[in-house]
């Protein structure tokens, strides 16, 4: 089978719409086939349509719909969370917040980096 | 708690007014749904003059509560039997949903009604509702979901935009749903 991110209790998804926008979610129970249910150490578990998440390659080692702790411990012992900051998603996400959140100098400096930069590879190209 | 939901279940508690031959007649509870309190008094009275010889001109409500579910946190089995006026006649239903709520699982039994039948809701009457453990179950589509370890994919993915706003009916590109 190709599919390597299924819906299964312990799957890390994204949430990609509404007021939890971007926020990290566990799967912890499949409430139909278009819904699962949710949670994460800081909401209220949850139902939430499939539509609205995207899978990640996390997977925790968890029983279905476990309480709190046995969450949050399951979260720091596989750190899924930590882990996804450094997948090339994660990151994107990263550099996508810092550039929203840098000012007009913040985005004039990253504009002579780059330009010094692509000079330094042309001139590489050059020789 | 979420209040989204179009029908809630009340429990109304009614009696015959006091007469001289009967000084203290007998309590009537009725667990009903109904999109709000009026409505939910309304349901009562219909049902009961059906089942008792008390109607609203010589019977008195005496409490309507409002019934929320315990733990709207944990995925439940929801049995339904219903009774339903077709275009042909009367029938007798049972259903099962999965959810985490009554009122979602009524809420659900609503919209199936309507989509498979053309049931509208006026039509539907509400015989017993129940929670449902796992071996208690019938129906194939909630069988599916108490497979040990079940795990599926999502072949098909639109992705859609963060926020309503950002909608638009017209796309400069066709987009992959394809996910692998």
């Amino acid at each position: 089978m190709p599919y390597t991110r299924l819906v299964e209790v312990g799957r890390v998804a994204m949430i990609n719409y509404g007021k939890d926008y971007g926020k990290l979610v566990v799967i912890v129970d499949i409430v139909d086939h278009a819904r699962a249910l949710i949670d994460a150490p800081d909401m209220v578990r949850k139902p939430f349509f499939f539509k609205r998440m995207a899978l990640t390659e996390f997977k925790l080692d968890i029983g279905k719909t476990p309480a709190k702790k046995d969450l949050i411990a399951a979260l720091n012992s596989s750190k899924a969370f930590d882990n996804f900051a450094a997948t090339a998603w994660g990151k994107k996400l990263a550099s996508r917040k810092a550039k929203a959140a840098s000012n007009d100098f913040g985005r004039f400096k990253a504009m002579i980096a780059k330009k010094a930069k692509s000079a330094k590879v042309k001139a590489a190209l050059k020789k | 708690m979420t209040t989204d939901f179009k029908y809630h279940q009340y429990q109304i508690v009614g009696r015959h007014l006091p007469t001289e031959a009967n000084p203290s007649p007998s309590l009537y509870r009725m667990k009903v749904w109904a999109v709000d309190e009026v409505c939910a008094r309304s349901k009562f009275w219909y049902f009961i003059k059906r089942l008792k010889r008390v109607k609203k001109a010589n019977g008195q409500i005496i409490a309507v509560n409002e019934i929320f579910e315990k733990d709207p946190t944990v995925v439940k089995n929801f049995g339904v039997w219903l009774r339903v006026l077709s275009r042909t006649g009367y029938y007798n239903m049972f259903k099962e949903f999965r959810d985490v709520t009554m009122n979602g699982a009524i809420d659900q039994m609503y919209q199936d009604l309507a989509a498979r039948h053309r049931i509208r809701a006026s039509c539907i009457q509400i015989i017993k509702t129940a929670v449902l453990k796992d071996e208690e179950c019938k129906r194939p589509i909630v069988l599916q979901f108490h497979k040990e370890g079940l795990s599926f994919p999502i072949p098909h993915k639109v992705v859609r935009p963060s926020e309503k706003k950002y909608r638009s009916t017209f796309k400069a590109s066709r987009p992959n749903v394809a996910l692998f």
